[in-house]
Order: C-alpha cells, then structure tokens, then sequence
C-alpha cells in the first residue's frame, strides 16, 4: 500500500498529534481532527506490520460493556493483550453493580480509580459523553445506543483506504438501517470530509435522518435516496451493507416487516465496478448472502481484522506510549 | 385592562402570545415576591397580537433574558428607572441552553440518570438544538421546559 500524500503529512507532525492526543477521550468521531483521524490511520498501518509490542506494560484497561458485543470488545480486548497490557471489566450489566442500583455516574467514578483509561459501550444515547465528563481517565466509546462508535468509523475509513487507495471523491452506497444504525452515521461525518458522494438505499421506515442529510447539504455534498438496492449498486466504489437492529424497534412488527427487505447476493455483484468492495460492521444476520463471502469484491471480514490495528492505535495514542 | 407603570423594575414586551406562560416559566417568575402584571393579546403592529409583562423592582442579566430567546425571539426588555426607559434590551439566542429543556431523545442519558441537560444552537431560524450528550437535533416543536 502507498502512503498517500495526506498519510505523509501526518506522519512528519506525527510527534505534534501524538502530544495532542494524549489523555483525549473519543466519544464522537468529531472530537479528532481530520488529521488526527489520518494520524491513527498511518498508526494503524504500522501495528498492521508489527501488532505484537510491549507498550502497555504496567497499563490497565478497562471494558465495561453495559450491552452484549462480541467482535467489539474482543478487538480491544486482543488489541491490549498484543501490546501486554492488562484487562478489567464486565461485558455484561448483569455483572455490574448497575444491578443493585447503582448509577452509571457512580460506576464510572470508581472504575476510573482502577485503570488507566476505560472502553464503554452502553445503550443510553449520551452515556459516553457523560462518563467523559465525570471520568478521571479517558473514555473511548465503543457505542452508545444509536449514537455514535467512532473506533468502528476509524477501521471502516482504514478498510477503505486500502481497498480504494485513497479516501477522496468516493461513491459509498449505505444499505439496510440507515434511521437507528450508528455506524453510518459515523461513517457519513466522517467521510464527508474527503468529498463524498453519498447513495443512501433502506426502507421507509428506515431512511437516514434529517439531521444528516441537512449535514451534507450544508457541506454542499451530493447524497441519493431510493428504497432499491439494485438503483445504485453500480456506481459504488463501497457498498457498506448493515444489519436491521432488532434491539433498537420498540414494535417487533416494524422489526419483522423490515428485517429481510435487502439481501446481497453474487448475481447483484456482475455489473459492479471493479474496485467495488463490500463492507458490513458486523454482526451479519442474513443480509449478505453466504455465498457472497467467497467473492472477491467480499471485504467485511478483513473489515473485522483491521479493527484490531486501528484500537491498537487509538489506546497507545491516547495514553501516550507511542 | 389598565396597567399602571412600574417606578423601577423590566417590563417584557412583544412576547408572542402562546408564550406567555413558557417566558413565565423560564424565568422563573413564580418565585419572585415583588408586583408582577402580565396581559396578553394586545393589538400590536408589529406581531398583530403581543403579550407583555411588568415586573417591579427586578432587573435580569444578559444570561437569564437569553434563556426566553427560545421561546419569545422577538422580545425586548425595557429597563425602567423612576418610571423612565433607561435602556432597551433585545434577547439574543445564545450559544448553549443549560437545565431548562429536557432532551426529546426517551433514549437519552439525560433521561436516566441525573444529569443537568444541555443543548448546542446549531441553527437561530428556525432554532435548533444539538443535545450535547446524545447528539440528537431538535427543533422548536420537540421543547420541552423543565
């Protein structure tokens, strides 16, 4: 992969970022700078080369995963482990004191008392920001409700600059939930500073919302709606496919309507443009067909891989070991 | 109705009338112990219809009156000194609202656990309100005074 021009600029101020970074929380992917993105992206690419690094000896880490996730916390889990820092935690809020009543103000005061900095995910819309606030350590959100998961939105922009070698003038087609989904939106605040097109493809009940198309249109970026999958897929240089959230209908009828409206499949793919690639955060439930898995235009589970390099970067810069 | 003037104190004038009550609220007006008059539907040549309120012997800051720019953008206040206009005051929208509006978002941090809301203004007209927490945006029409 060649460093593009952006990637080199931030690597020559690359001591300056890192001193920035330093003790920062990330709750929402506009608290760093588009060149501190670019900075742990070129971080990224040197722990892709060499992930296993004795930085965080005597760290710890905390994850407190007040929802269930498996690739999430795992990533950051491994991510620690490969630089030898140590773990604590829950990754259920069954196993929290958040059961006997506890506030999350309370166990956020205690456990910043613990560790060195803390990995939440929870699924009040906020929760993050507010944990940043009464911390004594940084944050890093791993999700909060249908917010915001900037680490996600920081491997998505890595996976697509190595799949389309650069991150400017892209065509990214969105599919699925694109009302209650966080990553897209993440993603759209983000590469919307590298000069976007947008093509938006979801349900009715499922449209992206306005606040994010009013976003756009202030940065004067063109963006496209349809409820057909197959409209756009041509023109994609990334189709970022997601899943129907059952966790986040209140009606389990929406839900059951919604669920199994866009499904990928290979014969879908023959038309598409040689460098189109096909990313999905994962979980998948069935809307990207088995088959396609074996394609080459299949990205989603070096996707998944690449989250590790990414948080590898985040933490190391943001408890300044690197 | 005749409303005798104040010797010392603000008169808010050019309310629109369905705000009466939330400038009332915001201000916290219930609490305060001096003469207070308010009226409302008054002809106005500027609005058509206006209310208006006097209240004796009190003065608010720059931060207190911008609260009511949310709800009574057009306001003035009028500072009255010994029955005289000493100064006119316009509201202006500030840059963040603090613990008067609840987040419209159920799903809100600040809907569960104790914590004083407070919103970004994203856009004067129409206002609109980023949550600082959950980053939801919110127009006039999702208000809701605590």
């Amino acid at each position: 992969m060649y460093l593009c021009y952006a990637f080199e600029c931030v690597k020559n101020a690359a001591n300056s970022f890192a001193m920035n970074l330093k003790n920062r929380s990330l709750v929402s992917i506009t608290d760093f700078s588009k060149e501190e993105q670019l900075y742990i992206l070129s971080l990224a690419q040197d722990f892709e080369k060499n992930p296993v690094r004795n930085l965080l000896e005597n760290r710890v880490v905390a994850t407190l995963f007040f929802e269930p996730s498996t690739r999430t916390r795992l990533s950051f889990e491994s991510a620690v482990s490969r630089l030898g820092g140590k773990i604590i935690g829950f990754s259920d809020v069954a196993s929290s004191s958040m059961t006997k009543g506890e506030t999350l103000k309370d166990t956020i005061k205690i456990v910043s008392n613990y560790c060195d900095l803390i990995v939440m995910r929870h699924y009040l819309e906020g929760a993050a920001r507010y944990a940043s606030e009464i911390s004594l350590v940084p944050i890093v959100n791993a999700g909060d409700g249908a917010n915001q998961h900037p680490t996600q939105t920081m491997l998505d922009m890595y996976s697509i600059y190595k799949t389309q070698g650069t991150l400017d003038n892209l065509k990214i087609l969105m599919v699925g939930d694109l009302k209650y989904g966080r990553t897209v939106h993440s993603l759209l605040m983000a590469m919307s500073q590298f000069n976007t097109t947008f093509y938006f493809v979801s349900p009715k009940e499922l449209m992206m919302p306005e606040e994010y198309k009013l976003y756009l249109e202030k940065l004067k970026l063109s963006y496209y709606e349809h409820t057909d999958l197959n409209e756009y897929i041509g023109e994609a240089d990334i189709v970022y496919m997601t899943r129907v959230q059952k966790e986040r209908f209140s009606d389990p009828l929406e839900y059951e309507k919604t669920k199994n409206v866009y499904i990928l499949r290979s014969e879908m793919l023959k038309n598409t443009k040689p460098n189109m690639r096909i990313l999905h955060p994962l979980p998948r439930v069935n809307e990207i067909d088995v088959e396609v898995d074996e394609h080459e235009k299949a990205y989603y589970f070096a996707q998944a891989q690449n989250g590790l390099y990414v948080r590898q970067a985040i933490i190391t810069s943001i408890l300044g070991v690197i | 109705m005749q409303v005798n003037a104040i010797r010392e104190g603000t008169v808010i004038d050019h309310i629109p009338p369905q705000n009466l009550f939330k400038v009332i609220s915001i201000l916290n007006l219930h609490k305060i112990t001096t003469q207070i008059t308010f009226g409302t539907n008054f002809d106005s040549q500027r609005m058509g219809k206006k209310a208006l309120i006097k209240i004796e012997g009190v003065f608010f800051t720059q931060e207190e009156i911008n609260k009511i720019a949310l709800v009574a953008p057009s306001a003035k206040l009028n500072l009255i000194k010994n029955y005289e206009v000493v100064q006119k005051l316009p509201v202006s929208i500030p840059d963040k609202v603090s613990g008067i509006i609840k987040c419209y978002n159920p799903n809100c941090v600040t809907n569960h656990e104790k914590v004083t809301t407070l919103f970004h203004v994203v856009e004067n007209h129409p206002i609109m309100l980023k949550c600082h927490f959950c980053e939801k945006v919110m127009t006039e029409e999702h208000f809701i005074f605590i």
